[in-house]
């Protein structure tokens, strides 16, 4: 029986993150999710409508919401952390000003009721997955993982209402359940330079640098992450992080789908693990091995 | 014919601004019976009153209504002032045209119009006042005092030694409460227990003291003057009378390893236990939580070893019940857990104490001796950050007040580690520094100048264990934002003060009021501090906010002159707006009926039977009595009589009508 849900991949997931969308839609089909894109999408707004223009940075995501309502949709899942906070934020800011709703309103052309649910990725797969993965996992990913939620994920903890702002666990726990070893480090919500990733490359090195080295230094074998932007920063800007830290750092950053993705025996292709710049050297040892190991290790006692 | 007086005040702009008093005023004096009608700008001011007393005596007033503020304020005030013109207090009546209209509302026709309404229920019910004589009820000079920190101490000791019998309730098993943790004290450096401990034995010996730790309060009732308190006794699985505090059993204890709540946890106790060697009492108490007798069924190591034989191990809790004048609590405070704030890692990494625990460390009777060693490998630190405003002044995360005590008592801790580790650096992050008490800046400047103690102004964003040390990234405002990253050895939060745990069941108990914090809240910020709104029952110490020793001190005294001050009459006067059977001429007596219903429905136990007689002595009727000394004018009975034969005093049935037809008809 397959569930349908409202899907908004926003502007990063259709270019230079299209491999996080790609992992995601594996994940879902995985999980008999069918992810139904919002019709006729538009930006966010990002960063950069929210520094131009106040009115304009509500509009935008109220109109995929606007979009979203229309389809019918109550739930959609937004896996770029930038895109989910832009909308869970407007959402929540048009909800409680009525004033600032009927503007907008007017502006798109709609009657917003502000009453979707948004999830996240990590929500996403606490819903969908979590249950579920055990059944359908064929290797066990036993790493030392370095879980990295960035800015936009857990902040401001007012609205989004998830996780913990300092030290967060979710994504640890769905690493957990993979049979991974998630570190306790911490630089979970440190920033990553973000957009200064097109115009400072030198600052995002610096800052990058200090989380990639943090976590290879904790002896991580793999970074995972949930935001196309943090994952950009810490994986196609490895050249500059390297520079900035003076030294070669080759530990792999994940999108938390792909390791999933991974332990469910997805290939590179199907999970876009294949599109990183960082190549993922990761063997994971088969899932019912595992206990077989311990169970001659008795024998021998 | 009544002729009552009216007289508006202007509260200086409190009223005026939204009130148009001159209105009120005239058209007051336009209402059936309204002999005079004036406002005036400070109408409980000397030439205020004089007014009062003036009108009353030039138009022979029957009644006068004071239209100001709440009758709280100043109710006592004008009804004296009646008094002194020669009219019965209880013919004066407060109309409350400022918390009930001018401060809540904005300035129009409507709230003019409001204040007239207010004013006319007042006029129609002060026209049917009765003139009532005060009662007198004799006062049980014996005080209840909750908690024995140093508030409790200083508190009992000075109503003890002004004549008066003291009962001093303690939860834990010894007194001295949060002082007797601390080390040293500032702005004077001197030892915390060196100055507390005498007290604490003063308070076990003083003959008018009565002494109960290990108890806690189960109940209260009556009111001021004649208190009922039931005292529960925690057993202590131990006959007192025959322990002699030998110490032996503690030495035996088997189970030895249970964190001390007197050392913050950085030392350990065994399960019968004295929290330190120079609690009062000095008798142990079995923690039976931890007691292996009372997990597994066996053990009674205790009870062999004592000489004495004085371990019960069947003792129950048992209950004392004590006549009490004037309760005090003193309850104190506690420290706010840091769980909430996981990027300091408070609990995560044991070198990230908070200031309690640092005091231990620092204490000469401390767990390391006096010597500044981090728990986690007993290393003397060379670096240590101390972290102010940890949950205070955060209304985000903590608690939004500022702690108050924490800006002095980091400077402090800073200063004994550098006098203790003379190679040692302590850092302060600090938002303000807050040094307002005799000779604190001074002290503050010492530690910076002298003692070169580093202080930087900026908050703290995370702590991290890296490489065996903690890094503590922060921010310096002062270096126009600069980040600033230090590697400690170990960590010191100055966690903000919060209510005791246990303070919001307390004050229900007792009926005082507390605020939203749990802090009890007193009477008058500033003309009551040491009162609560419920009549015999005062305050002192943090328990009320947080206090350092030398404000806590003087609360305490402040709270037990006040106690003593109440002792020093031997009946109080009380107002008598008490409920009354109605009686009436022969051949009816009364309406009561004498149903009863009435008695087991009053909470006071004040109602009981009464006889009437001829003049021979047969009985004619038997109907409900009110006990004038026990009756609080609850007016349960009032409403649960049916042939309407109860009344209460200064609030009757026709007078309370009254009110309700003047503000439902127009006029």
């Amino acid at each position: 029986m397959q569930k349908k849900i409202g899907y908004y991949p926003g502007c990063s997931l259709e270019g230079s993150s299209r491999e996080y969308s790609e992992s995601v839609v594996t994940l879902a089909n995985a999980f008999d999710v069918e992810l139904v894109q919002v019709p006729d999408w538009n930006c966010c707004g990002a960063t950069a409508a929210h520094n131009l223009n106040s009115i304009l940075s509500f509009s935008l995501p109220a109109r995929i919401l606007a979009k979203a309502q229309e389809a019918e949709m109550d739930t959609i899942v937004v896996p770029c952390a930038a895109c989910y906070n832009r909308l869970t934020m407007v959402q929540h800011e048009l909800k409680k000003d009525d004033a600032l709703r009927a503007e907008v309103n007017g502006i798109i052309e709609a009657e917003l009721k502000c009453d979707i649910k948004i999830l996240n990725i990590v929500q996403f797969i606490q819903m969908f997955v979590a249950d579920f993965v055990a059944s359908k996992q064929q290797f066990l990913f036993d790493k030392k993982v370095a879980c990295y939620y960035g800015c936009l994920l857990v902040r401001p903890h007012d609205v989004l209402d998830f996780d913990r702002t300092e030290d967060p666990q979710s994504m640890d726990e769905v690493m957990k359940s993979l049979g991974a070893n998630p570190i306790d480090w911490p630089f979970k919500t440190e920033c990553c330079g973000a957009g200064m990733s097109v115009s400072r490359t030198d600052i995002v090195g610096r800052l990058s640098g200090r989380i990639v080295k943090e976590a290879a230094d904790r002896g991580a074998e793999a970074i995972i992450v949930a935001c196309p932007m943090c994952h950009s920063n810490l994986d196609m800007r490895r050249p500059a992080l390297e520079k900035a830290m003076g030294e070669k750092l080759t530990i792999p950053v994940l999108y938390i789908s792909q390791a999933i993705d991974m332990a469910l025996g997805k290939s590179q292709k199907e999970s876009g693990i294949n599109r990183h710049f960082v190549p993922v050297n990761i063997s994971l040892q088969n899932k019912v091995a595992a206990p077989q190991v311990v169970l001659e290790k008795t024998e021998e006692n | 014919m009544a002729r009552i007086g009216v007289f508006i005040c202007h509260c200086g702009e409190n009223i005026s601004a939204t009130v148009d008093c001159e209105k009120v005023a005239k058209v007051a004096s336009e209402f059936p019976g309204v002999t005079v009608s004036v406002d005036y700008k400070y109408m409980c001011s000397d030439p205020g009153q004089n007014m009062v007393k003036e009108a009353i005596l030039e138009h022979n007033l029957t009644g006068v209504v004071v239209s100001a503020c709440s009758p709280r304020m100043h109710e006592p005030t004008f009804r004296n002032a009646c008094a002194e013109a020669g009219l019965n207090p209880f013919l004066c009546e407060m109309a409350n045209i400022r918390e009930h209209c001018s401060w809540v509302h904005e300035k129009s026709d409507a709230t003019t119009d409001k204040a007239i309404d207010i004013v006319r229920t007042l006029v129609e019910k002060v026209k049917r006042n009765e003139a009532l004589a005060p009662i007198y009820v004799p006062i049980t000079k014996t005080a209840v005092v909750i908690g024995g920190g140093v508030a409790g101490i200083q508190a009992s000791l000075d109503i003890a030694d002004a004549g008066h019998k003291v009962v001093l309730v303690e939860r834990e098993p010894s007194i001295g409460g949060h002082m007797s943790q601390l080390s040293e004290t500032f702005p004077t450096l001197d030892c915390s227990q060196c100055i507390l401990t005498p007290r604490m034995v003063d308070v076990a010996r003083h003959p008018n003291i009565t002494l109960y730790t290990y108890a806690e309060i189960e109940s209260v009732d009556g009111s001021i003057g004649n208190f009922n308190v039931k005292i529960r006794l925690k057993s202590k699985s131990l006959d007192e009378k025959l322990c002699t505090g030998c110490g032996a059993c503690i030495q035996k204890c088997p189970v030895k390893k249970i964190p001390s709540e007197f050392e913050q946890g950085l030392g350990k106790r065994t399960a019968i236990y004295v929290p330190f060697p120079q609690a009062v009492p000095n008798k142990p108490v079995i923690d039976r939580v931890n007691c292996t007798y009372y997990i597994k069924g066996k053990c009674k190591v205790c009870e062999i070893v004592c000489p004495t034989k004085a371990i019960r191990f069947d003792q129950e809790d048992s209950f004392v019940e004590v006549q009490a004048g004037a309760l005090l609590l003193a309850t104190g405070f506690d420290v706010l857990k840091t769980n909430f704030f996981p990027e300091y890692g408070y609990g995560k990494y044991e070198d990230v104490i908070d200031g309690l625990a640092f005091e231990r460390l620092a204490s000469a009777s401390g767990p390391t001796k006096g010597e500044i060693r981090r728990p986690s490998d007993g290393e003397i630190p060379k670096k240590i950050v101390f972290i102010a405003c940890a949950g205070s002044r955060d209304p985000a995360k903590g608690i939004e007040y500022c702690s108050k005590i924490c800006c002095m008592y980091t400077a402090k801790h800073a200063m004994l580690y550098k006098h203790k580790v003379h190679e040692g650096t302590p850092y302060i992050f600090y938002m303000d520094i807050r040094a307002t008490g005799k000779m604190y800046e001074e002290f503050v400047r010492r530690a910076i100048e002298e003692d070169e103690v580093k202080y930087i102004r900026g908050r703290v964003s995370q702590v991290y264990e890296k490489n065996g040390k903690l890094i503590v990234r922060g921010v310096d405002t002062l270096l126009m934002g600069q980040a600033v990253e230090i590697e400690a050895d170990m960590v010191v939060l100055a966690t903000a003060g919060i209510a005791s745990p246990g303070s919001e069941e307390l004050a229900q108990k007792l009926h005082v009021s507390y605020d939203k914090h749990k802090f009890f809240s007193e009477a008058h910020p500033k003309l009551k501090p040491v009162e609560t709104n419920t009549a015999g029952i005062f305050l002192a110490g943090a328990c009320q906010s947080t206090k350092d020793i030398p404000e806590t001190v003087a609360a305490a005294s402040a709270a037990a002159s006040k106690v003593a001050g109440l002792f020093s009459n031997d009946l109080l006067k009380r107002d008598p707006l008490i409920a009354v059977v109605k009686k009436c001429a022969p051949p009816l007596y009364s309406s009561c009926t004498g149903c009863f219903m009435c008695i087991p429905v009053c909470p006071y136990q004040a109602i009981d039977k009464e006889e009437i007689k001829d003049r021979s002595g047969n009985i004619i009727k038997t109907i409900s009595h009110i006990n004038p000394g026990l009756c609080q004018g609850c007016g349960t009975c009032v409403a649960f009589c049916k042939s309407k034969s109860i009344d209460i005093l200064g609030y009757n049935h026709d007078q309370v009508c009254a009110e309700v037809e003047a503000l439902l008809n127009e006029w």
